[in-house]
This record gives C-alpha cells, sequence and structure tokens, in this order.
C-alpha cells in the first residue's frame, strides 16, 4: 500500500518550515520521523496534498540541561531519548516510557515531537510529558510560545497547535529524585497501550496521567490531589477513572478499561512510592 | 523528485515520486529483491534495512526521507562471499523456514546486537518485538541470535 | 564406511539464498523476460457484507492516469461456476448479482504502475441492495434468515445427515451416567496470515498460459485456470516461486488468480498481481471458525463412557474447503486418543457474510482435539480429579495393530500414554503443580496454571501417494522432480537426504524441482502434512529403484553380472564386489545413457492410506487474576511423527505449530462489526503473535515408526499446533478455577479473563 500523491517541500530551518506550511494551509502537514503520519497515509486515512519535511532541521535535535527542566528539541528520536544520559538521570520515567514505544525500528526513526504533535491518546509519551507537567514550545509565523501540556491536547489528535505552528521544544521538569513506574498493559509488546500510566511520586507530591482513557491523554488530577491530602495509595488509585472517558474497542469495553486504570495506578503509586 | 542515496556501499541516484516508499526505491528501482513487504502497517519487519545504521522499517519511511543516507541491505551484509555472522548463525540454528521474514529479522537481530551485545533471551524476545515470523515460532530465531551474541 | 544421515541434524542447503539475496518470490521476478512489460492489476472489492448489486460504475476509474482497462463480470463475460463441494451454491469470480462478504472482489483495474491501479481501486463505486448480513453460524441459521445462496434453499450447506449419518439424540444419550458436564465452545476465526500474501503473475508465450503463483499445489491450480482461459490444460504451465508460508490458505486457487489469465487475454500484455496485506486479511481464505456443542458422560470414577459432539461450521461466504472440514475431519478423529464406548457426532456447516474458511494448519483436526480435550477438563472439574489422571484413565491402550474408534476412524498404531509420561516427566508436571499450590496458598495475585493435552491427528489424508523421478546428470549431478511443494519445510535438504543415502551422490550434488506442472505434471502438493510420508516416501523408493536400474547399465560397462555389482554409496561409484578398484560414477553412467534416454526413474509410489500422529502437551501459564493478563511461561511438547528424518526441521515444525496454536488460545481472533464489517484487517489490528508472547519450547521426542509407509514417518506439520491449543486454553482455566471459572473462550484475551473472575465471584 503506498500513500495518495502529494507534494514533497523540505525546510531547512524552523522558519522555512513554518513559512511553507503557511503557504499551503490546511492541505500541508509537518513531516518529522513520519512514524504515526505515514502508516496513516498509506491505509488513505489521511491524505495531506503537501507534506514540509521537517527532519532536516539539525538544530532541532538536542538534549540540554536548562537548570529546573530539560530542554528537548523535538526531532530528537525515541531511541535518544530512551537513553540519553541526562534523560535517564533527571527524567528517568521519560526515557523508560520511550524504551517502550513501538518497537526498535520505530524508535530509531520517530520523535518525540511528532509523537506529542499527532496528540494520540494511545501514544505513551503524550501522557508521559503530561504527568511529569511538561511545557511545550511551539513557533509559529509570529514567534514562539509556550503551552502547558495540561493545555495542549483538545480532543481526539487534536491540541492547541495553529496548523502553520510547529512543536519545536519539549521542555520537562526534572524529577529530582522521585519514584516514578510507567505502567503499560498491552496485548503485544509491540502494540499500543490498552491502558497505561505514566506515575511520579515525592511526598505527597504526584503526578499521574493515562494512555488510552479517553479522546486526549488523561490527567488524572483526583488521585495526585487525595495523595496531597494524604490518602493511601489504595484510596488515591480508586479515583484513577475520575477524569477519564474511556472508548469501548476489540480489546477492552470501557468498563474493563476502568478497572484496569484502577489496578494499574496502584501499582504504579506503589513502585513509586517505595 | 532526484535522490542520492548510498545503497550497500555504492551511490545510487534516481528520480522518484514524492510518495514512493524506501522498501519500494529498493525493490523496484534497485532491484534488491531480498527486502521484502509483508504488512501495511509498520507491524512486520520484514522491510527491516539499516539507515545510516540503524534498523529501520523501509515501508514507513520515503525514498526522500532518505536523500543522503547510507543504507544497507541483506544483499549488503556479506563480505567476500562470507557470510555475517548473524547470517551464519541463523543458518546453524535452523533460524528460518520458508525465508520471508529472514531478511528484515537478520537486519533487525544485528541491530538488537549493535545496540547490546550480551542480551538475555528476553532481551532477544522483546529486541524482536516489531519483526513478525508464522513459521518458526521464534524459538530458533531467538537462539541465532543469542548464539550470534557470544561469538 | 561413512555413517547414515538419515536422523541426523543436517543444514539446509537451501538456506544460504534465503539469507543472502532473500529468496525469489512472485513478487521478485522482476527479470522474468515472458513478463517483460507486464501490467498490474488491482481489484476492486466489496465494502458492503451482503448486498444485490444494483450497479458498477468503473468510468472514473478508466480516466484515472495509468489505467489500461477495467473489467467486471459483465465486462468479461463471467458465468456462474458451482462449488465442489455444494453444487447449489454458484458464483462468478468477480461477483456479479450479489456480493456476499467484505473483500469480495468486484472489479479488476488493469494500469501500467501498481500504484496507479490502487488509486483508481478507490474510485470504483457500486450501488447495492443491503441485505441483512450474518457473521456468525447461530443467525445465519435462524429461521427466517436471507438466503446467502438462494439456490441452496437454506443457508446451511452441509451437514452429516445427508450422508446419511444419524441425528445426535440430546440428553436421552447420557440417561444412566453418573456424571455428565455440558459446554458451549468457540473455536474463533482465525487468519492464516503467511508473511507473504497472495501473487501472481501470467504471460501467454505462443498460444499458451504461464502463469506463477504463490501456492501449495501447483497440480491442483492447473485444471480450474485452464477452465476459465477456455483452453485445454496442456496450453497452461503454472509455475511456483518460492512461496513464504501458506498454511493451507495456498491450497485452492482463488478468483483473483484464475482471472489473471483471462484478463491478460483481453489486454494483449503480461500482468502481475499482489495483494496487500489489507486485502489479504479479507480475501485470504481464513480457518477454524467452529462452534461446539459438547457433552460428556461417565462414570464417578473418572471413567468417560459416553460423548456428543455437534459442530457448527462457519463457511464464510462461499461453499469452500472450510465446509466440508468438519464431516471430513473433524467428525472422524471426535474420539481423540480416548477409548469411549459411544459417541455422537454430527456436523453441519452454514455460510455466512465473512470471508470464506478454507485449510488453516491443522484443518478439522484441532477444532476435533479442542473439543474432547475441553470436555474431558469439564469432567475432570466436576468429578475433582488431576486433568492428567482423567485423561489417563480413558486413553485407548498401546496399540501396534490398527485400532478402530468408534466413530469408525482407524488408527495406524499409537503409544498415547507413553506420550503422556514422556511429556509430564520433561516438563515437570508435579512440580509445577506444587507450585501452584504454593502460589494459591500466597493468595499472590499472579497465579501459576497448568494446561495438558493428548492428542491424535490423522495426516497423509490427502492423496494416496505421490510422483517422484530422480535425474542423474553426465556430471553427476542429480535433479529430483517432486510433486510436492515446499514452501519452508525444506524439502530441498530432505528429499537430498533421501536421496544421497540411496545413491551415494553428495546432498551438494541434488538439486530440487517443484511446482513447475511441465516438470512436475503429477503431485497432491504440500498439505495435511502429506509430503515426506508420501513425497519423501516416493523419493525414498523412486531413488532405490534408480540404484537397480544403474546396476544394470554398470554391469553392461563393467562387462560383470548385474548381481555382482554393488554401489558403494560412500563415494558414489558403482563396482563388482570385491574389486572397488575398477569402479562406474554415476556421471559415467549418466553418459552411458545419453542414448537411450538418460539415466533416470520416475514413477508414482502409493501409500494404503493415512497415518495418525498423536503426543501430548503441557503448558504453563501466570495469570495475574487483576487484569486478567496471561503470559505463556513454559512449554513442553512430545510428537509422534514416526521415524524422524531431520530432527532439526522436525523440532522447527513443532516450534512453528506450537506458536500458531498458542496464538489461537492467547490473541488471535478474526472480527466482524455488527453490518459485517472486518476490524482486524491489518496487522496493527490482528493479534498476530511475536516473539515477545512466546516461551522457549521443550521438544521431548518420541519415535512411533508407522508400517503404512517404507520410511516409517508420520505428519509433523500440524501437531505442534493441534496439541498446543487446548493445553494453553486449559492452563488458563486452570489458574483460576479455585476461583470458580469452569471456562473461558479463546482467544483468552485479558478482558475475558477478568470478566470469567469476576462473574464466577458473583
Amino acid at each position: 500500500m503506498i500513500p495518495a500523491s502529494f507534494d514533497y517541500k523540505r525546510a531547512g530551518s524552523a522558519a522555512e518550515a513554518i513559512a511553507l506550511v503557511g503557504q499551503h494551509g490546511d492541505d500541508a502537514k509537518f513531516l518529522a520521523g513520519g512514524h504515526s503520519l505515514l502508516p496513516l497515509m498509506k491505509l488513505r486515512l489521511a491524505q495531506p496534498a503537501v507534506l514540509v519535511d521537517i527532519a532536516r532541521i539539525k538544530d532541532l535535535s538536542y538534549v540540554r540541561d536548562a537548570g529546573d527542566h530539560i530542554a528537548i528539541g523535538a526531532l530528537t528520536r525515541h531511541r535518544e531519548v530512551e537513553t540519553n544520559p541526562l534523560l535517564t538521570q533527571h527524567v528517568p520515567l521519560l526515557s523508560h516510557a520511550a524504551s517502550h514505544v513501538g518497537d526498535p525500528q520505530v524508535r530509531h526513526r520517530g520523535t518525540i515531537g511528532g509523537s506529542i504533535a499527532h496528540a494520540d491518546p494511545a501514544s505513551d509519551l503524550p501522557a508521559t510529558t503530561l504527568a511529569l507537567g511538561a511545557t511545550y514550545v511551539a513557533q509559529g509565523p509570529n514567534g514562539t510560545r509556550e503551552i502547558a501540556a495540561s493545555d495542549f491536547y483538545t480532543g481526539f489528535l487534536e491540541s492547541a497547535l495553529a496548523p502553520d505552528e510547529m512543536l519545536t521544544e519539549i521542555r520537562v521538569p526534572k524529577m529530582n529524585g522521585a519514584g516514578w513506574s510507567f505502567q503499560k498493559f498491552n496485548r503485544r509488546a509491540q502494540d499500543w497501550a490498552i491502558v497505561g500510566v505514566a506515575a511520579w511520586r515525592r511526598g505527597t507530591e504526584s503526578g499521574v496521567a493515562l494512555v488510552n482513557m479517553g479522546s486526549t491523554p488523561v490527567l488524572a488530577s483526583s488521585v495526585s490531589g487525595a495523595i496531597a491530602k494524604g490518602a493511601s495509595v489504595g484510596d488515591a488509585a480508586a479515583l484513577a477513572a475520575a477524569e477519564a472517558e474511556p472508548q469501548s474497542d476489540n480489546n477492552a469495553t470501557a468498563e474493563y478499561r476502568e478497572h484496569l486504570a484502577k489496578v494499574l495506578v496502584r501499582r504504579a503509586l506503589e513502585q513509586a512510592s517505595a | 523528485m532526484k535522490v542520492s542515496i548510498t545503497v550497500n556501499g555504492s551511490s545510487r541516484e534516481a528520480d522518484v515520486e514524492p510518495r514512493t516508499l524506501l522498501v519500494h526505491y529498493i525493490r523496484e528501482h534497485l532491484g534488491l529483491t531480498g527486502t521484502n513487504i509483508g504488512c501495511d502497517t509498520s507491524s512486520c519487519g520484514a522491510c527491516t534495512v539499516h539507515v545510516d545504521g540503524e534498523s529501520v522499517k523501509s515501508c514507513t519511511m520515503l525514498a526522500v526521507q532518505a536523500d543522503g543516507c547510507s543504507v544497507t541491505t541483506i544483499e549488503g551484509i556479506s563480505r567476500g562471499g562470507e557470510m555475517h555472522p548473524m547470517q551464519k548463525s541463523f543458518m546453524e540454528n535452523h533460524g528460518l523456514q520458508c525465508g520471508y521474514c529472514t531478511p528484515g529479522m537478520v537486519m533487525a537481530a544485528i541491530g538488537i546486537l549493535d545496540e547490546n551485545p550480551s542480551p538475555t533471551e528476553e532481551e532477544v524476545r522483546i529486541g524482536l518485538e516489531g519483526n513478525l515470523c508464522r513459521c518458526t515460532g521464534y524459538h530458533n530465531i531467538v537462539q541465532s541470535v543469542l548464539a550470534a551474541a557470544k561469538k | 564406511m561413512g555413517g547414515s544421515i538419515l536422523g541426523e541434524r543436517v543444514l539446509r542447503k537451501e538456506d544460504p539464498k534465503f539469507l543472502t539475496t532473500g529468496g525469489k518470490y512472485v513478487d521478485d521476478l522482476l527479470d522474468e523476460p515472458k513478463l517483460a512489460g507486464a501490467l498490474h492489476v488491482t481489484y476492486a472489492r466489496s465494502t458492503v457484507a451482503h448486498g444485490k448489486i444494483l450497479s458498477i460504475d468503473t468510468s472514473e476509474a478508466a480516466s484515472m492516469p495509468g489505467v489500461v482497462a477495467v473489467f467486471t463480470a459483465a465486462d468479461l463475460g463471467l458465468q456462474p461456476v458451482p462449488s465442489s463441494f455444494n453444487p447449489m451454491a454458484t458464483r462468478t469470480l468477480l461477483a456479479s448479482d450479489k456480493v456476499r462478504y467484505v473483500g469480495e472482489p468486484i472489479a479488476a483495474i488493469v494500469s501500467t504502475t501498481r500504484e496507479q491501479g490502487e488509486d483508481a481501486a478507490e474510485t470504483v463505486y457500486a450501488d447495492y441492495e443491503v441485505l441483512p448480513a450474518y457473521t456468525d453460524v447461530m443467525s445465519a441459521m435462524a429461521p427466517g434468515a436471507t438466503l446467502i445462496y438462494d439456490a441452496c434453499g437454506s443457508n446451511v450447506v452441509f451437514d452429516t445427515t445427508v450422508l446419511g449419518l444419524p441425528e445426535n439424540t440430546g440428553d436421552d444419550f447420557f440417561k444412566g451416567c453418573e456424571v455428565v458436564a455440558r459446554g458451549m465452545f468457540t473455536n474463533q476465526r482465525v487468519a492464516p496470515c503467511p508473511l507473504e500474501v497472495r501473487g501472481s503473475a501470467v504471460a501467454w508465450v505462443d498460444g499458451r498460459l504461464h502463469q506463477w503463483i504463490s501456492t501449495q499445489h501447483a497440480q491442483g491450480a492447473l485444471a480450474p485456470i485452464a477452465g476459465a482461459n477456455g483452453v485445454d490444460p496442456s496450453q497452461v504451465r503454472i509455475l511456483t516461486p518460492d512461496v513464504g508460508g501458506g498454511f493451507g490458505a495456498k491450497i485452492g486457487a482463488y478468483p483473483e488468480e484464475v482471472l489473471l489469465g483471462v484478463i491478460s487475454s483481453r489486454v494483449g500484455k503480461p500482468l502481475r498481481w499482489r495483494e496487500t496485506r489489507s486485502e489479504s486479511m479479507v480475501a485470504l481464505g481464513h480457518g477454524r471458525a467452529q462452534v461446539q456443542q459438547v457433552t460428556i458422560g461417565g462414570t464417578r470414577d473418572g471413567k468417560v463412557t459416553h460423548y456428543q459432539l455437534h459442530a457448527f461450521q462457519d463457511s464464510g461466504a462461499w461453499v469452500d474447503m472450510g465446509t466440508i472440514l468438519a464431516p471430513f475431519m473433524t467428525r472422524p478423529m471426535s474420539s481423540g486418543v480416548y477409548a469411549i464406548p459411544n459417541i455422537e457426532c454430527r456436523t453441519t456447516s452454514v455460510v455466512t457474510n465473512t470471508t470464506p474458511t478454507v485449510a488453516y494448519r491443522g484443518a478439522g483436526r484441532p477444532e476435533a482435539t479442542a473439543a474432547v480435550e475441553r470436555a474431558m477438563d469439564l469432567f475432570a472439574l466436576e468429578l475433582g480429579m488431576d486433568a492428567a489422571e482423567v485423561r489417563r484413565k480413558n486413553l485407548i491402550p498401546k496399540f501396534s495393530e490398527p485400532h478402530t474408534t468408534v466413530v469408525g476412524q482407524t488408527y495406524d498404531v499409537g503409544n498415547y500414554e507413553e506420550s503422556l509420561n514422556r511429556v509430564l516427566a520433561a516438563a515437570d508436571y508435579a512440580g509445577w503443580r506444587r507450585k501452584q499450590a504454593e502460589r494459591r496458598k500466597s493468595g499472590d495475585a499472579r497465579q501459576i496454571g497448568v494446561g495438558v493435552s493428548v492428542y491424535v491427528e490423522i495426516t497423509g489424508g490427502v492423496g494416496n501417494g505421490e510422483q517422484a523421478k530422480i535425474e542423474v546428470l553426465e556430471d553427476g549431478r542429480a535433479l529430483v522432480y517432486t510433486g510436492t511443494s515446499p514452501h519452508g519445510q525444506g524439502h530441498a535438504t530432505s528429499w537430498a537426504m533421501l536421496a544421497s543415502e540411496r545413491t551415494g551422490i553428495p546432498m551438494d550434488r541434488i538439486d530440487l524441482v517443484w511446482g513447475d506442472t511441465d516438470l512436475t505434471p503429477v503431485g497432491s502438493g504440500t498439505m495435511g502434512s502429506r509430503s515426506l510420508q508420501q513425497g519423501g516416501n516416493a523419493v525414498w523408493s523412486v531413488a532405490g529403484t534408480l540404484v537397480e536400474k544403474a546396476k544394470k547399465v554398470a554391469a553392461r560397462l563393467l562387462e560383470a553380472n548385474e548381481a555382482d555389482v554393488v554401489l558403494d554409496t560412500d563415494r558414489g561409484a558403482f563396482h563388482v564386489a570385491g574389486t572397488p578398484a575398477v569402479a562406474r560414477t554415476w556421471a559415467e553412467l549418466a553418459a552411458a545413457e545419453k542414448g537411450n534416454g538418460g539415466l533416470s526413474h520416475d514413477e508414482f509410489i502409493g501409500v494404503p492410506g493415512a497415518t495418525f500422529p498423536f503426543g501430548a502437551h503441557v503448558a504453563v501459564v501466570e495469570v495475574d487474576t487483576e487484569t486478567g493478563k496471561v503470559t505463556h511461561i513454559a512449554h513442553t511438547a512430545c510428537d509422534d511423527a514416526g521415524k524422524v528424518l531431520n530432527p532439526l526441521l522436525l523440532e522447527g515444525q513443532i516450534h512453528g505449530g506450537v506458536a500458531q496454536g498458542a496464538a489461537q488460545a492467547l490473541l488471535e481472533e478474526v472480527l466482524y462489526d455488527a453490518d459485517g464489517n472486518p476490524t482486524t484487517s491489518n496487522l496493527a489490528d490482528y493479534g498476530f503473535i511475536s516473539a515477545a508472547e512466546l516461551p522457549s519450547v521443550t521438544v521431548v521426542h518420541m519415535e512411533t515408526p508407522t508400517p503404512v509407509n517404507l520410511i516409517g514417518a508420520k505428519g509433523i506439520g500440524e501437531s505442534g499446533t493441534i496439541g498446543s491449543t487446548p493445553a494453553l486454553q486449559s492452563a488458563v482455566v486452570d489458574a483460576v478455577s479455585h476461583l470458580g471459572v469452569r471456562h473461558i473462550e479463546m482467544p483468552c484475551t485479558p478482558q475475558r479473563v477478568w470478566a470469567a473472575i469476576a462473574a464466577a465471584g458473583n
């Protein structure tokens, strides 16, 4: 199977990419690693008229220590997120989650920015960065702006990015020794999560986000609220699905997903609290 | 669109439609049919090749994205008529039956050892999560990779 | 003297090619001169499951760039063809009056490139009057259901009662039984998923059709293809390139393949066709798809006296081979390995609006085994008896003379208890039971389950022998021609081992010829685990006769008595006994016979019947009782395939079979929505099992040779699948049986396991 025909433009810089997409409007799409977009195009579920290849923009692939947070260039590949020493030291939850994305071949090409911009609620990194309280940096024709992860996901495969805005950086607060856990419950190793949980905890502070429990990645605020008030892990985990609106599909009914979320959040918090 | 891709050490130029997948470029433009296509969804890994030294599913990459890159296919890993140690190991451990998944499986297996030279059995199994085989039940493929790691 | 290579772990001679340049599959025939300038065919397919075709509009497709022609059934003048298994069911090879499943081909597009064909197929518009769609046998059989084939008068298209076999008598059958257990099981629909999908290419050369197909049986494809093209079979040559797996689904020729020659003659160009995986998932035949109503009864001390099975076989939307697997494969094997004095077995095959079902690894026997093994488990649970013990109590005792079961099937040889004993010991069954007891006591969320299955199956049920020819060339090399058709089984190696053993010609000087109907016109292909016991047996026999023929030639050249000539197999040379220095090589004999038509022997070697491999499996799983997740942690298989030619290849067949069996038990299922739309039509949605979901497999060897053929071999291709599935399913139920769970349907998905635990607790 092959994609429908399209025009291909290669951008040398973020500004050039944004200008190119601006010229072509809604028919244009950014192409980074292509591992979210190309499968959809092959099945003809997506048929953009123009692809703007941003993968060659060299200055968007980096991992930097920025004091209280780690700054990750949007074009940083999953494999780099998985293995980069700054990330494994300061944001081990994110590195670990990246090691569960797709399969090794996918991780060699897919990028963190592409995964987040695609805004798939079933993907691992949107929820993980959401749990970590990340901030995303977007660049548009009129400059850059910061978007909190908690404000970014607006619907199924929809984000706060304007069509001519490009995600350029992901800023992830350092975990400073917080306990953490990533629970991916799936059918086969290579599959998307049926339900996933990314969680961290430092005393009464915590962050918990759910994969594939609604049309967007879900921040389980009720769980963190309960932990903040001193609730037990078990009592807090019982609230896991409070913010979720899961769908039913071949692999799981909504009811089963809610059950899984509670079990997995409990296990995640147990691990993060240990 | 013109692309210049180094394939198995030699530089190749071609004019391709933007929608040409890297695997179609390899198979149809270059006639290197060792790399196979087993699915439409990046699931099976039969099309695995190395791009700049890393395993990649060539069905999920456009040829234009590989412009300027170095690509290695199953045809490019023997040296002077001598099979690559991973190829030998697959033969010695009966790691293939119908042979269709084999080129992608071998390329993925080499990639696993590049990143983790002495994996456990579990690490090999997880490492092969993106490569499907219907014949072998994976038992002898896993043995092939473990045996190659010991060499 | 060198020893025999038979029984040795000989490495495969075909491997270097597959490992270095890759096999030459049908889509790899880029430099085949007969296919120069070939156009591409793409089929447009039905998007509704059941409907009357009101119109098909191909005008837009015909105007697309690169499109050479578009054909519907009407354009090609296609006439209805009857099913081989129920002549009242007829269809045209492109749907004309009705569509009966999503994915049925409705039009053929011919284009310069494959990409253009894909683009054009999207623009073929068909208008349908949508009819009710049935995706399961029970709704298709319900009174008032719309007929899928009007002429059949019913959606039931085959029933054992039409063979004169009795109906089941219901509960009355179990009067007097002290213990009775019942169940309704679904042996779910699965997709065979050979890694290479279907593909074919055609070229008319001087009025003769050359057709390459990815098939398990070239000779079988010849007649339907000749028929569709309206030519004598002599005007068709089928060629089999390397084939990337079949698993039964590539036995028959499909409409997409049969039509290519017809289309080629219309456009006057060679053609290539290759489906995508998304097409393959809906248009390559599916397997299993049986609903089983099972009742078992017996005594309180664990003796089974009565067993009743009604199997409802889902044929899918065509009366294809799947239809007859229930009556002719499941029913005869319904007694399994057990001495059950009273059995009733009826099978009913039903058409539905789903992909047609065909043979799939095991083909009717996994279903028979699953039914009786699940029944045994229910019986054991009812009695509170150990699953292995209840089986042992009911096994047919060891027999070396043919044994006939109460359903009338005769088995060749059997020693079931020994296979059970061996597998239990190798798997450390007692040890796992101890671990299970400890885990239960600890109240851990992760519980252990152990499953046992004992099975017997039927192999070599297809064909009554096989053709083989061995030809010695003047350079001393030999060609072995076989009617079997390898697609991963290693015939190039195995047949060379057999021929080399008898002739002394080294294996690396023996090449295999198969799947070319000009060179191997007679053959039953590779299916039903028949190849070694029939095809290999024929090679063995023909090699022996060839040696005798060669001795005559050698005697002439050596000016000796034929009776004095011996073959030194160490060096492949003939000499008079006692004078080895004066010898004639195979090359010299072949050269001497050049004028007499060469040195070769060609013969059909018959066999008197099928063989009945048996064995036992132990599967161990860990079940997360909070989430329902099952992890397959250990598997031990004792599969007795008779005399073993090459243990390396035997083990490979078992490993692969176990994986496919485990896949059915735990992961894989073809699903449709309520309107009959497939929802598992690619490998992201369908749960094709990977290395990460499987354990390594422990293989326990056991050899009970069959007297049915010269080499003592039974089949091994399907045993692993047949034995593993029920062991796995049983293990999952066993892991949670202490919570009150009696049965979990396949695949035992986390949600099903979780739901079963929840239901048992209420």
